[in-house]
């Protein structure tokens, strides 16, 4: 499924004191099956725009465009289940969502809303909670008895459940230490690659971006500061550097090596392996 | 040798109604005005042993000395004075409904006169560079600064040692970096003792000294430099190495030939133009 | 409509009664509170009246913001003004039509009522409107040292206060983070037959408490850890401090009283 934005602006409380520009401008779209990175500072509107992917919010100009349906500015909008049903999102702390007696109520509670009967609802739980990488002991067990990671991995078997075709990460690592940081990313990029589901991570991760995505979207004052593949959106790093905002590591390595020797690589290193590999070439080249 | 600030000897201590101990007979050092950074994954008891530094908790058996004063429930609110917490989530310790009101809560319970306070609090205020926010209320400052406004909390305190509890694990890059050159600063002008529980690994690497913490144990001990040296078994453990590190390793399997030990990519890229000009 | 009410809000400004000790601001609350039941004839309402929009000429609040403040409330004001012109039978007959009828007494009772309430809400929302809630707090505090005496948990039950304005901003972030989670899970809080909507605020309720219990933990143990250990040895960081202008209003809401009495019919 596809989704596109098409010249959106969203303002909060309008006509009120504390009316305030939050984004405008925003023309992207993010083609089925694929992997899109969003990333920008604290306030440069990316969380609006992530709103706007199952119409949470409506933009207050522009269309929205979410598979078949438009959300258009100013028009009221019925029956936006079946958009929050095939548009999932996880959101940061997911974990903050869990309400229900066991973890099997919990992860059915979506599909259920959506109108799946009690029977597919647990079948999708146990699938989920595979997916997750947790056992299916735990679907008996209370939400609030589980570790932090687990309550983590459960509120994300929740989307899963409601059986998505996009999957809206927003900052799904907060929190965690390394070996979870990186086992959910992994995870999320598994799924994406195995089942197709289209993946829109919101993050503040160069690194993740780099690693996982196929376009990146960055954000900066409410608008789309530039938008590319990872190549063509490190291949000025300097111009990031300016706004504040951060480049891999790999890259920002680059740009230092760059600097002190006086060469120029012919392309960004977004891995660690093919820059210890430019590096050795360069190094070959040597004085001359 | 520094002089010796805290030390703990053969700490034990087990939650309530859990079987395995949180902490496994832990004992250390810390020595006046250092950095010392502890790491370890979630549930490596790294936390806990912060709420025991601070009196929240108290060991089942071992001792914790801080400046010659052993802590027990005694002498826990002066110990309470020396020693300052930054916690994790910036909103849940921001008690005041105004910057300076939340900076003087401490010094309020400390009976600290009013002419003092003021003196103090704007003090602190100008060392985090939140001076110009005295009457913002919480809910409009951002995750780094609120957290600031902690660490200034604690600074009018005037304590010894100040202890980070993940301070920095729910902001956003730029915050992290804000509230991590703020301590920086602090610690250069005032001597102070900084303990960094931590997993940023690149946080770490900037330390002056580092314990890694493993279920409950004492896993190692040493600078940042002995500690990357571990390598496979610091990921094995759940946690990661810093980026200059695992490139010198990526650059010497393609032949090139660096040394180990570089912690930061500064002196990395130095050792490569070395190179580079010998070629 | 909620967020037309105008009682509980504060609008900044640096007006006298802005700056005015939030202590003679309560007392001036509490005792308009009580004088206004002296008046009972048209001049005497009359002062009041002009007492109040004397009082709100120096707060420097819109009077557009006041008046939309009160519109609200209009529907209750008319309604009793109703009610006693329904019920009360007093007086000369002015109004017959039917079983319906209007007296004068009624007239004049249903009027005086309208009056009194819409002056008692006036000035209460002065005072919410020229004082922030924690100097409110504060004078509260002040006002109720005196009970600490007998053993009145007078300053908890300050910080209480303090506590929950600093944390209602916070919770209502809360709130709206976890029904957009729900919503996205497919739960609809805006429309729908009332017995789903009703079954939708557990999965909104239920979080909200179990990160409240969390919130109040943390924070107890970092308030310990700043070493707060009750109200004894405790000294105060705001300081209240009375000037000349609050005994000033202080007198001006005594000789009020005064002509309330004298010009009492």
């Amino acid at each position: 499924m596809r989704i596109t934005l098409d010249d959106v602006e969203y303002r909060y409380q309008v006509n009120t004191p504390f009316e305030h520009l939050a984004l405008h401008d925003v023309n992207i779209s993010m083609e089925q099956g694929t992997y899109t990175a969003i990333i920008g500072h604290t306030g440069s509107g990316k969380s609006t725009l992530l709103q706007h992917l199952n119409a949470l919010l409506k933009p207050t100009k522009g269309r929205v465009f979410i598979g078949d349906r438009t959300i258009e500015a100013g028009r009221k909008e019925k029956a936006l289940r079946p958009i929050r049903q095939k548009v999932g999102i996880v959101f940061q702390f997911p974990e903050h969502q869990l309400f229900d007696e066991t973890v099997e109520k919990d992860i059915c509670f979506g599909p259920m809303n959506f109108g799946v009967s009690e029977n597919d609802a647990k079948q999708l739980a146990r699938k989920a909670i595979a997916q997750v990488g947790l056992s299916e002991e735990i679907l008996v067990k209370s939400p609030f008895d589980l570790s932090g990671g687990q309550m983590r991995r459960v509120a994300i078997a929740g989307v899963l459940a409601m059986e998505p075709e996009v999957l809206v990460l927003d900052e799904p690592t907060a929190g965690l230490d390394p070996r979870g940081r990186k086992e959910i990313m992994d995870m999320f990029y598994e799924l994406h690659k195995r089942e197709g589901i289209s993946t829109i991570l919101v993050t503040h991760s160069m690194e993740d971006a780099a690693k996982y995505a196929d376009d990146i979207i960055i954000m900066h004052q409410g608008t789309v500061f530039k938008k590319g593949t990872p190549q063509e959106i490190f291949s000025d790093p300097e111009q990031l550097l300016e706004l504040g905002l951060d480049v891999p590591d790999t890259v920002r390595f680059q740009l230092k090596l760059q600097k002190e020797l006086g060469v120029r690589f012919d392309h960004p290193c977004l891995n660690i392996g093919d820059l210890a590999i430019e590096i050795d070439k360069a190094m070959k080249r040597g004085n001359r | 040798m520094r002089k010796k600030l805290v030390s703990l000897s053969n700490i034990i201590f087990k939650y309530e109604g859990q079987s395995r101990n949180a902490l496994d007979d832990v004992s250390f050092d810390i020595h006046q005005g250092e950095w010392l950074a502890i790491v370890g994954h979630n549930g490596s008891g790294k936390s806990t042993l912060a709420k025991l530094l601070n009196g929240l908790q108290f060991a089942n058996s071992g001792t914790i000395t801080i400046n010659d004063q052993r802590l027990t429930e005694e002498s826990v609110w002066d110990v309470r004075r020396k020693i300052g917490m930054v916690f994790q989530n910036p909103d849940n310790q921001f008690v005041g409904t105004t910057v300076q009101d939340d900076v003087a809560f401490g010094l309020e319970n400390a009976g600290v006169s009013q002419q003092v306070m003021v003196e103090r609090v704007h003090g602190a205020l100008n060392k985090v560079k939140m001076n110009a926010f005295l009457n913002q209320e919480p809910h409009h400052l951002s995750g780094g600064q609120k957290q600031r406004v902690a660490i200034a909390g604690v600074i009018a305190l005037q304590p010894d040692i100040i202890i980070l509890d993940e301070a920095t694990s729910m902001l956003d890059p730029r915050g992290r970096e804000e509230v991590l050159e703020t301590v920086r600063e602090l610690k250069q002008e005032n001597e102070i003792t900084v303990i960094s529980i931590t997993h940023d690994l690149e946080e770490a690497a900037k330390a002056d000294r580092m314990i890694v913490m493993n279920q409950g144990r004492l896993y190692r001990e040493g600078t940042p430099q002995d500690i990357f040296e571990l390598e496979e078994e610091l990921i094995a453990l759940g946690l990661d190495i810093p980026f200059s590190v695992k490139l010198t390793k990526e650059l010497q399997k393609n032949g090139v030939h660096v040394v180990d030990g570089h912690l930061t990519e500064e002196e990395l890229v130095k050792d490569l133009c070395e190179l580079h000009s010998m070629m | 409509m909620l967020d037309k009410m105008i009682i509980g809000r504060y609008v900044p400004a640096n007006s006298l009664l802005h700056r005015m000790d939030p202590r003679a601001k309560l007392l001036l609350v509490f005792l308009f509170v009580c004088v206004v039941f002296l008046a009972n004839n048209f001049v005497s309402y009359g002062l009041l009246a002009v007492f109040t929009i004397l009082l709100i000429s120096v707060s420097k609040i819109p009077l557009r913001y006041l008046y939309n403040g009160l519109k609200p409330i209009f529907f209750l004001i008319v309604f009793t003004f109703l009610l006693h012109i329904l019920f009360t039978k007093e007086g000369e007959l002015l109004f017959e039509y039917g079983w319906f009828a209007i007296y004068k007494g009624g007239l004049i009772q249903g009027l005086f009522i309208s009056i009194r309430f819409t002056l008692l809400i006036l000035v209460t929302s002065l005072l919410t409107l020229t004082t922030t809630p924690i100097s409110i707090t504060d004078g509260m505090e002040e006002l109720l040292g005196p009970l600490k005496k007998w053993k009145m948990p007078v300053h908890e039950l300050a910080l209480m206060m303090s506590i929950a304005l600093r944390f209602i901003p916070t919770l209502m972030e809360e709130t709206e983070k976890i029904m957009k989670a729900q919503t996205a899970r497919g739960v609809d809080f805006s429309s729908g037959p009332i017995k789903e909507r009703v079954k939708s605020i557990v999965p909104l309720l239920v979080p909200l408490f179990v990160s409240s219990f969390k919130r109040a933990e943390e924070l107890a143990t970092a308030m310990e850890s700043r070493g707060y250990r009750g109200g004894e040895g405790r000294t105060k960081y705001r300081q209240l401090n009375w000037k000349t202008s609050d005994s000033l209003l202080m007198v001006s809401l005594g000789l009020l009283t005064v002509m309330l009495v004298l010009l009492r019919s």
